[in-house]
């Protein structure tokens, strides 16, 4: 076995060194009727071309984002990755790490760690920033449960305009925990009174921007409502590439701006690994989940970094812990870490306003199309189409037809009654050709 | 005859060189921040600017400075391969980081990952344009379930505490359908468990009941079966558990459990010492996560990201996350819905960590099912090697016996040396070996816990064992400079963490301007 380097001889040799006589002698703590006498009922070991070809096979059952027209957002993006990101990852020094325990010898991973929280808060108009966490999704659980400890209230209100599956995610989570939660109804025109529904016993209100449906809104005023009444206001961004054209959540008012990092440096994977980007204000920092990197010296004076406040984490304080995160995406991060540092502000801004001009060329294009209209007054890269009929059954008929046309709203709210919205997601990738064969297979579409 | 074995012999070079101007010291240079070198007006990807057009961002277009450097593709390239220089790594060698498990990570796996119809899919285009993501997800449940006997998996948890939390929501959810959710409150938990069990336990609303070891380093059913009652909801068991032993009463253990009324949760973070040796269903469990990267090698990548699928009983099976699996014939779809199910919700966004799963999976065709039994194997013995091979100098907290995949020291050996477990740890550095896991568990005082895996050659092991006895001797005949200054040749001496912590300095800021 390739991966396996012990000879037979030497396992014998070994075997007699332990004074064991076979190598199930190691196991007789296990109960003598559980140990197992064969291979079960798997495959054997394969070749490498072997295991290259059935994954291969697997792999050529899907329809790649990139082999069509490729409009499918709602949470997750395509966006092209240079290729020095996808190489730099592979480097056994940053893949083959595990978390930096021994800073000394770890300063790769910490030096980016801090590189990265310095871009996330940067970025997010906040104070801190963590080392990343699971996903976007995740991040807002979290989210919420840290403004359950600031506050020490345990009620939050959810906008209509959350990702649903960030909501239910949510949801899950405080349902178990036994808070109290609070979610309002889907909100495709943005028009829901968020302010009017503030009370002080909320320990936060959770606000995306764009939200699911794309829209933007200004979130000064909820900041200032919330302000006054104690609340910590929670926003959710799904598309950070966004902030490189949209003012950023800090500079609005955000307590706590959570968000989904994939589209910076990291592919579309079928739905993870994921990154999800935490950034807060300083005095909160001791309640924040996660993990930390902060700049220190060494013996000889010399600046190195080492991760830092874990008294909150679990390892240290157990039941009273911040929370039972014990990891991060590390590798994720340092993937965003890398594409934002080669795009830099000058190519942010400019990547975000390709995406912006994509999306407004696509829509324009579609408001003059029959059947078809733009819910959305302001958006970035994703707006909602209202259709005729099933949004589900134009996707399929447009996939058939070799474009991948976006999101059915029914897919993620499927009692919602939505059943004609369509989420559309334009990026840089896309071009003109791909946005008029997007016209064309929807008309046609529309007219079978 | 401490060197006794030793395939190389080590050259100690005597150091009289100058200072350098630049501080560099020839392949250890000094890599500047991002922040210090990058210019805002620069971006090393190019980009051509949109055709004239009429945004529509409702007058909320960014107006201030963001703050990010740009730096140009050789820029880039240089600051990330200097500071990947700076990094130890399983590929450079030994990491024997007990619990954390450091094996080998193929390259195989990488490029299947990389394929675009699994890297370049999305987890919400049509369910008929990723059949063949949905297959090798059913695929990877097959072997999972196969390889633990149990009933059902869930694959969306993102990291293995994400999978504690999920195997507990489930119990939660069990106990609630049996109209128990206000008397059974309490988690029963060895004192010994991972910070993790706890802390799952407090966040859903448990309160954790500590369970002594004995002085043999196991659980005893007398102990567990002192702290079931009514009130409890379940035990959180590791098995191998924390200290490198097999649970040996386990059975009767998830006997007495079950017996109580209560559910059995395996933490199955160590997993990997008995993959195709003992399946966990046989054992009682009802409950186990399963860490990909250290059971099936996914790559750790600094920290992440990880994948942590649960494995679930019959009697769990019902209450498992969305989104799951349904086949129809030769048709794969995904219920995304609760409506209709005891599913006790969603934990995340989309379906997990697919790219992980191919990883995994390529993992497992590669070994095969005998395969994986013998990396099971290997790893035990490779630890009780090591063990047989220090135990005349090092000390074991609960005497000398048959570990699994760890091997697990204290720090009485060291009494009066004036070196503690850490500084045994830092001098490793010095001697191009990562540290062993240090103070975990931390029911043994000065803990030292080795997990050498099963990818070590004999070469490798006999150099790290005769490393480890020539660092042991000479701690024992007192030279400690050596311990209490090193590391003397890593890129960071000793880095100040208390200075860190008292005042975080967590971002970089620009610096002050000069006033004239």
């Amino acid at each position: 076995m390739r991966y396996l380097p012990l000879s037979l001889q030497e396992r014998d040799d070994m075997l007699l060194r332990i004074g064991a006589a076979a190598i199930d002698d190691l196991y007789a703590d296990a109960p003598r009727d559980a140990l197992l006498k064969g291979p079960l009922d798997l495959p054997l070991r394969k070749t490498e071309p072997e295991v290259e070809r059935r994954l291969a096979a697997l792999a050529a059952k899907n329809v790649a984002a990139g082999a069509a027209p490729f409009f499918v957002g709602a949470g997750a993006y395509k966006h092209h990755v240079p290729a020095t990101v996808d190489h730099l990852i592979q480097r056994s020094e940053f893949l083959t790490a595990y978390t930096p325990y021994q800073p000394e010898i770890s300063q790769g991973t910490l030096q980016v760690l801090f590189e990265f929280q310095t871009q996330v808060a940067n970025l997010t108009g906040m104070e801190v920033a963590n080392a990343s966490m699971y996903d976007g999704s995740t991040a807002t659980a979290e989210a919420i449960l840290m403004a359950h400890r600031v506050t020490r209230r345990r009620k939050a209100l959810l906008s209509g305009g959350l990702h649903p599956h960030y909501a239910e995610t949510a949801r899950t989570l405080s349902d178990m925990a036994e808070d109290e939660i609070a979610i309002l109804p889907p909100d495709p025109r943005a028009s829901e009174d968020l302010i009017g529904a503030l009370d002080s016993g909320l320990s936060c209100v959770v606000v995306q921007n764009p939200d699911f449906f794309g829209n933007l809104r200004d979130l000064t005023p909820l900041a200032e409502a919330c302000r006054a009444k104690g609340v910590l206001l929670v926003v959710v961004v799904t598309e950070i590439l966004s902030l490189g054209l949209v003012e950023a959540p800090g500079t609005m008012g955000a307590d706590i701006v959570v968000g989904e990092g994939q589209s910076i440096g990291n592919g579309l994977n079928f739905g993870g690994p994921y990154l999800g980007l935490f950034a807060t204000r300083e005095k909160y920092l001791r309640q924040t989940p996660g993990r930390l990197c902060g700049q220190t010296v060494d013996a000889d004076g010399r600046r190195g970094f080492v991760l830092t406040l874990s008294t909150r984490e679990q390892h240290i304080r157990r039941e009273k812990a911040t929370s039972n995160i014990c990891t991060n995406s590390g590798l994720c991060a340092l993937a965003f870490s890398i594409h934002m540092a080669m795009l830099g502000e000058t190519g942010l801004k400019q990547l975000a306003l390709i995406n912006h001009a994509n999306a407004v060329s696509l829509a324009e294009a579609l408001e003059k199309t029959s059947g078809v209209e733009v819910l959305n007054r302001s958006f970035f890269n994703e707006f909602t189409l209202r259709v005729k009929g099933s949004a589900a059954q134009v996707v399929e008929g447009m996939a058939e037809r070799g474009v991948l046309a976006g999101v059915p709203v029914s897919r993620l709210l499927p009692k919602a009654g939505l059943d004609d919205l369509l989420l559309v997601a334009s990026s840089e990738v896309n071009t003109d050709e791909d946005r008029a064969a997007f016209v064309t297979a929807l008309t046609e579409e529309l007219r079978a | 005859m401490n060197s006794e074995g030793r395939p190389t012999q080590p050259q100690i070079a005597t150091p009289l060189a100058p200072q350098t101007f630049t501080g560099a010291r020839a392949l250890q240079i000094h890599e500047a921040l991002i922040f210090d070198t990058g210019r805002l007006d620069f971006t090393g990807v190019d980009l051509d600017p949109p055709k004239p057009f009429t945004p529509r961002l409702g007058g909320l277009e960014r107006k201030s400075e963001i703050g990010l450097p740009g730096l140009s593709e050789p820029e880039t390239m240089r600051h990330y391969v200097r500071l990947s220089q700076k990094n130890y790594a399983i590929d450079m060698g030994p990491y024997p980081l007990g619990s954390c498990t450091m094996k080998h990570n193929p390259r195989l796996n990488e490029k299947m990952a990389r394929l675009p119809g699994f890297a370049d899919i999305h987890p919400l285009q049509p369910v008929s344009t990723v059949q063949g993501a949905l297959a090798l997800m059913e695929e990877l449940a097959d072997w999972l379930l196969k390889l633990t006997n149990m009933d059902a998996v869930a694959l969306t948890p993102k990291a293995g505490a994400h999978g504690e939390m999920c195997g507990m929501m489930a119990i939660k959810a069990a106990i609630s359908a049996r109209g128990e959710a206000e008397t059974r409150k309490v988690v029963l938990a060895p004192e010994s468990a991972h910070g993790t069990n706890p802390a799952t336990a407090a966040a859903l609303g448990f309160s954790v009941r500590a369970v002594p070891a004995g002085a043999d380093g196991l659980v005893h059913p007398e102990a567990v079966a002192a702290a079931l009652g009514p009130d409890v909801a379940a035990i959180m068991l590791t098995n191998p558990n924390t200290c490198g032993l097999f649970e040996r009463d386990i059975v009767e253990i998830a006997r007495l459990v079950h017996e109580a009324g209560a559910y059995f949760y395996c933490d199955g973070a160590n997993f990997n010492a008995i993959v195709g040796k003992v399946r966990p269903g046989d054992l009682g469990v009802d409950a186990m996560h399963i860490n990909l990267h250290k059971t099936f090698s996914t790559p750790h990548g600094g920290g992440g990201p990880g994948a942590g699928p649960v494995v679930l009983s019959s009697r769990l099976a019902p209450f498992a996350p969305v989104p799951f699996l349904k086949r129809e014939g030769d048709r794969l779809t995904l219920v995304e819905e609760t409506e209709g199910t005891q599913s006790f919700g969603r934990m995340a966004a989309f379906h997990g960590q697919m790219g992980m799963f191919v990883r995994a999976l390529a993992y497992m065709l590669s070994h095969g099912a005998d395969g994986l039994a013998k990396a099971s194997e290997d790893a035990v013995l490779a630890a009780n090697y090591v063990r047989v091979c220090l135990n005349d100098l090092f000390s074991s907290p609960f005497g000398d016996r048959i570990c699994m995949h760890e091997v697990l020291f204290d720090d009485r050996w060291l009494k009066d040396t004036g070196i503690t477990t850490l500084d045994f740890a830092k001098a490793m550095i010095d001697e191009g070996i990562h540290p062993m896991t240090v103070y975990f568990p931390l029911v043994v005082h000065g803990a030292m816990l080795i997990e050498p895996t099963e990818s070590e050659s004999i070469v490798s092991l006999t150099l790290f064992i005769a490393t480890l006895r020539d660092l042991a001797i000479r701690a024992l005949r007192g030279e400690t400079e050596r311990f209490l200054g090193a590391p003397y040749y890593a890129p960071r001496k000793r880095l100040d963490e208390t200075a860190a912590a008292r005042k975080p300095v967590l971002r970089w800021t620009p610096p002050e301007p000069i006033e004239d």
